[in-house]
């Protein structure tokens, strides 16, 4: 199964320091190695993003950054995992590594119909 | 946490951390069977503690103390027993490392390197491929005996056996816990990708069983092959079989139609295909090629089968090209089955005869005998050609050779409405 899991946690105004992103670099090396884990990028800062909503048939832009926002969207990975706990189990790990407090939302993406949880 | 929460937690855990373990412990003890038991020891101490003590902060790494002290207790129970009788005390001895000090450095060495060695002797010639196949699927995949047996449609106590004999068989043929070098690597190395393809394809097309496909053997097996590429950066045919399994899922959900009925790959949905699992494929060709050489059997399906992943459509598919890949994979690994795909590519590149003409020549091969495809393609030919009643013979007899329900009926409809359409 696969999930996809959205990290958001409070946006910081500085990049991560070299030793926080070993760490990162050493959890996706140990993903990757062991499969699963299928892609993951971070986020640069809001300011660069933007919201484009479609509500009542209008079209509204909204730039970053989204300072009103507790927690903006950080990074996604895309896991590959027998079950939800097991992507649970993934989400906790990377969680202990990214450190400071944040959140994962994890969604099963669709595939083949056949492919249920064991 | 609810205790079944806690439960599938700890369940998790397992499957996320056992490889690891059992490699790291194998190194310690020099024995797959005794690793696998203590291990084992450990996940039972977990199911009774966690729940109450609730699940560690880093629970693989508090499972591998478990389990290392567990071993401790196991070399020096052994050691006292060799002052006796000799082997372990003197082996260690003349290594001249107490077990701590050997199980130190055994932890803090790379656990690729375990991983790996571990694939190795699960995957040993000295062993049956049915018993490579499930001690492969319980040390590195992390399944159980119930769930083994299941996907292999067997009883339990067949694989629970299977697994046993295989430890058994390792432990007397002493079997070292090494990657392989040397002359003997590129067979040890054949005999993995062997295993794993096989468990790839037990999935992709079921041989027996009304299930068309049991896709979670191929995420094992998709698993199995990507952490050996990451292990075994340097062998272009390992890229090949991941890059060839990886296409080949790609189609997993346009391969079977709204009733459970198979759906042929010139007649799929090519939306419905899985672009991710193709990106990731031919960027693992891309790994293969980019060595230089020839490729290899498992390469150069693969890049048979990116030669339809690229093609949107059927008419856009490079026959030609392909053609010339089976001509070098009928070389490189002649067998009637790569013929008769090669007859398949010919007739789509040059015309029905110039396919029929190679699917002829292989009527009297003894070993297609019983092959449901061989009469299946032939058949098709022939109605491609308008030889309808030929066509119908062939194809009823692809109906009755057949183990798969679904593939049967789809046989039987093709030959009840030859020449309608055409």
């Amino acid at each position: 199964m696969r999930y996809l899991s959205i990290y958001k946690t409070i946006e910081r105004a500085t990049p991560p320091t070299q030793e926080e992103m070993d760490r990162m670099g050493q959890l996706i090396d140990e993903g990757m190695k062991a499969g699963w884990l299928l892609g993951t990028e971070g986020c640069l800062p809001s300011a660069l993003g933007a919201r484009i909503r479609h509500a009542n048939g209008k079209v509204t832009v909204t730039d970053g950054p989204f300072t009103e926002a507790k927690e903006v969207v950080g990074g996604f990975a895309l896991l590959q995992a027998g079950s939800k706990a097991e992507a649970i189990e993934l989400c906790k790990r990377f969680l202990a590594v990214a450190g400071g407090d944040g959140e994962c939302e994890i969604r099963q993406l669709y595939e083949a119909p056949a492919l249920a949880e064991r | 946490m609810t205790a079944p929460d806690t439960h599938r937690a700890i369940e998790a855990v397992w499957r996320i951390e056992s490889a690891k373990v059992i490699a790291g412990l194998t190194r310690i003890v020099g024995d797959v069977g005794l690793a696998e038991d203590l291990a084992q020891d450990a996940l039972v101490a977990a199911l009774e503690r966690w729940p109450e003590s609730g699940i560690p902060d880093n629970p693989g790494a508090w499972l591998m103390a478990t389990a290392k002290h567990r071993a401790i207790d196991h070399v020096r129970r052994d050691k006292l027993l060799d002052r006796k009788h000799g082997e372990l005390g003197r082996d260690l001895e003349a290594r001249q490392v107490s077990p701590e000090a050997d199980l130190h450095a055994a932890i803090d060495d790379d656990v690729g390197d375990d991983l790996l060695r571990l694939i190795f002797i699960s995957c040993h010639p000295v062993l049956s491929t049915e018993a490579r196949v499930a001690l492969t699927l319980r040390l590195l995949g992390g399944l159980t005996t119930e769930e083994i047996a299941r996907a292999f449609l067997v009883p339990v106590p067949t694989i629970a056996q299977r697994i046993v004999r295989a430890k058994r068989t390792l432990a007397e043929a002493r079997v070292p816990f090494e990657v392989p070098r040397g002359p003997d690597r590129a067979a040890r190395l054949g005999s993995v990708l062997e295993v794993i393809y096989l468990v790839f394809n037990e999935g992709y097309s079921a041989t027996a069983g009304d299930d068309w496909v049991r896709p979670a053997l191929c995420e094992d097996a998709l698993r199995l092959g990507r952490i050996l590429a990451e292990l075994a950066p340097q062998e272009p045919e390992v890229h090949g079989l991941v890059a060839l399994m990886e296409i080949q899922a790609s189609r997993l959900r346009a391969r079977v139609g709204p009733e459970g009925e198979p759906v042929l790959l010139l007649d799929q949905d090519r939306t419905r295909w899985d672009h991710l699992l193709i990106r990731r494929g031919l960027a693992a060709l891309e790994r293969a090629e980019a060595f230089g050489g020839a490729l290899g059997p498992y390469g150069l399906q693969a890049a048979i089968a990116a030669c339809h992943a690229r093609a949107s459509s059927p008419e856009e598919t490079d026959w030609t090209r392909i053609t010339a890949l089976y001509d070098a994979l009928a070389q490189l690994a002649p067998s009637p089955v790569v013929e008769l795909n090669r007859a398949v590519a010919f007739a789509m590149a040059f015309g029905p005869a110039a396919g029929l003409e190679i699917v002829d020549a292989l009527t009297s091969e003894p070993s297609l005998k019983n092959y449901h495809l061989l009469p299946s393609v032939r058949g098709d030919l022939l109605a491609k050609l308008g030889r309808f009643d030929e066509a119908r013979v062939e194809l009823e007899r692809a109906a009755a050779l057949t183990r798969n329900a679904r593939e049967r009926k789809l046989l039987l409809d093709r030959a009840t409405h030859l020449g309608e359409s055409s």
